[in-house]
């Protein structure tokens, strides 16, 4: 059996981000990848922050494929029949070093993994890990095109289904509860077009979040993020709710109709779609992270659960990168020791905790509980909505003052509710 | 506005690779387990549907790889992997 120092499965952010410090440090690496190329399976929105992650991979921002840096955020709140939209620009987001940027993976991946390479790390695409070995207990390789492939340390960066993980018995198949799944559109648009229509200058971009009737009362909402020639459109949707919510409905419909509503049509108009994609999406906070690490293994990115819904957006990314970048230290510690086992590789969770990534973990560790609750979905953008309604609607007969038209909108009983709410709002 | 696109125009967009076998198969003795029905509303490339025996089917061509079915329905009623490698979508933009 060929033997290497390190194996990693899956060439996305956490096995690349892992693959670049090993290799930098000088340890055989090699990452196997199921795709034609890195990306070549990957989805995200997506929006990625720099700033958590700069200091894990220092030197390689500047020259990063991204897409457009993130100035102006917008909300908007969706009822069946009308919309509240709230746009926020800012100066503070147009100064370098820019603190957000819309990505596309199939770009953003294949750059990463080049630079991997560059450092010495080897690369194997289109080959799918079909078993992990194990010798007492120990996970000592993986078996791929039939082949027995040996490694000092594997480290699952399979996504979110990390059939690596199953494998070595570290977790069972997942629940729909913990799980949400994303779909999106790609749409090319002039770049002279989509900068008119969005309001931007330069490579200045907007991400936009979408809540309300879009999800038909399911966990959930859309988003669209501006590329630099295409805009990225999609939607995410709770699993549990689409199985058990009735009347049930075809998720991929619950897109069409988000695109076909009249705040949609215009912004992509004329364009031209030129992909549909879709990816499970882990969504069980704190509770639902698994095991880390194991003899001879290491867990990280989605595979180890490291996805976070936060309220309206998902993070995963920052996430994906930090966690194979402190994989990567924790192997490079147990290096020093020439110990691969558990107790030596539990390096890798107290990097972790005095990381941002486990922090933001703890910190948020009540909000898919929180935002598991219909009425975010249906009740509060209704109630928006139809109140600005009622405000901004003349009548012919006299208008009515603005305190009797909240009151009229809002009844004792909702008012209660929505305290209930506002105080389960404040544990996120 | 425009027509709706159909979902066969928009996985036609996609590329994708032919695999030498189905990776993701009804579990036989399944097809009209309960379990099994959720796939019907989650696949966002609505790849299951009902036959005339009210039987689920699974038309494999377009998948998405997504893993949503496998999360839905569970290994028990579903035998799901990925494609080989080298087969599959393969995604431009992701
Ligand atoms: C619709 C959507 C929107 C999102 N929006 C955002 C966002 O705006 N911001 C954000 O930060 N995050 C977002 N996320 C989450 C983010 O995309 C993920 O957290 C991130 O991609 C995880 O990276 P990863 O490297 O852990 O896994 P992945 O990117 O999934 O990479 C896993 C890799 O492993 C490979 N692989 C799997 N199994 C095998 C095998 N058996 N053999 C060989 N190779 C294998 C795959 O081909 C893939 O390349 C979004 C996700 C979705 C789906």
């Amino acid at each position: 059996m060929d033997k290497f120092d390190v194996i990693i499965v899956g060439a996305g952010l956490a096995g690349l981000s892992a693959a670049y410090v090993l290799a930098k440090e000088g340890i055989e690496v090699v990452i196997i990848e199921r795709g034609d190329y890195p990306g070549a399976k990957n989805v995200t929105g997506g929006r990625l922050y720099v700033n958590p992650v700069r200091q894990y991979l220092p030197d390689i921002w500047d020259d990063a494929p991204l897409e457009r840096h993130v100035t102006n955020e917008m909300v908007t709140m969706m009822s069946p029949d009308n919309s509240v939209s709230m746009r926020f620009r800012s100066d503070k987001f147009d100064q370098k070093p820019y603190h957000s940027y819309t990505v596309l993976r199939a770009t953003f991946d294949r750059w990463l993994a080049a630079q991997a390479e560059k450092a010495g790390a080897m690369l194997v695409t289109k080959n799918r890990v079909d078993d992990v070995i194990k010798e007492q207990g120990k996970v000592i390789g993986v078996v791929t095109a039939g082949e027995e492939l040996g490694a000092d340390v594997v480290v699952a960066c399979d996504g979110v289904l990390s059939f690596v993980a199953e494998k070595a018995g570290m977790i069972v198949p997942g629940q729909p509860r913990n799980f949400a799944v994303g779909l999106k559109e790609v749409i090319e648009l002039p770049r002279t077009t989509l900068e008119d229509r969005f309001g931007l200058t330069g490579d200045e971009g907007v991400a936009q979040m979408f809540m309300g009737s879009l999800t038909q009362g399911r966990f959930g909402g859309g988003f669209l993020y501006t590329n630099k020639a295409s805009v990225s459109l999609g939607m995410v949707v709770g699993i549990r709710d689409l199985i058990e919510r009735k009347p049930g409905v075809e998720v991929h419909l619950l897109l069409d109709e988000f695109k076909e509503r009249p705040e949609i049509v215009p912004l992509i108009k004329g364009g031209e779609p030129v992909e549909y994609s879709a990816h499970v999406i882990p969504e069980g906070g704190l509770a639902g992270l698994t095991p880390l690490f194991g003899d001879g293994i290491l867990v990280a990115g989605d595979a180890a659960g490291f996805s976070l819904n936060m309220g309206i957006t998902v993070r995963g990314m920052e996430f994906a990168i930090a966690s194979g970048v402190m994989a990567a230290r924790a192997i490079i510690e147990a290096r020093a020791k020439n110990d691969f086992s558990a107790s030596t590789l539990s390096c890798y969770q107290q990097f972790l905790e005095n990381s941002f990534v486990m922090k933001d973990f703890r910190t948020f560790q009540h909000t898919p509980h929180v935002l598991d609750n219909s009425r975010f979905y249906g009740y509060y953008p209704q109630f928006a909505g139809k109140l600005l309604e009622d405000l901004y609607t003349v009548d012919s007969g006299p208008k009515a003052k603005i305190s009797d038209t909240i009151r009229k909108n809002l009844s004792l009983g909702e008012s209660l509710r929505m305290g209930k709410d506002l105080l389960g709002g404040l544990k996120i | 506005m425009s027509e709706r696109r159909s979902m066969k125009a928009k996985l036609g967009g996609n590329v994708f690779k032919p695999d030498r076998e189905r990776h993701i198969n009804i579990k036989p003795g399944f097809e009209k387990d309960a379990r099994l029905k959720a796939a019907l509303f989650v696949c966002p490339a609505g790849l299951y549907s009902l036959n005339e025996e009210d039987e689920v089917v699974l038309d494999i061509d377009g998948c998405l790889e997504c893993g949503t079915c496998r999360i839905a329905c569970g290994t028990e009623v579903l035998d799901w992997n990925y494609p080989n490698g080298e087969a599959g979508v393969q995604f431009r933009f992701g």
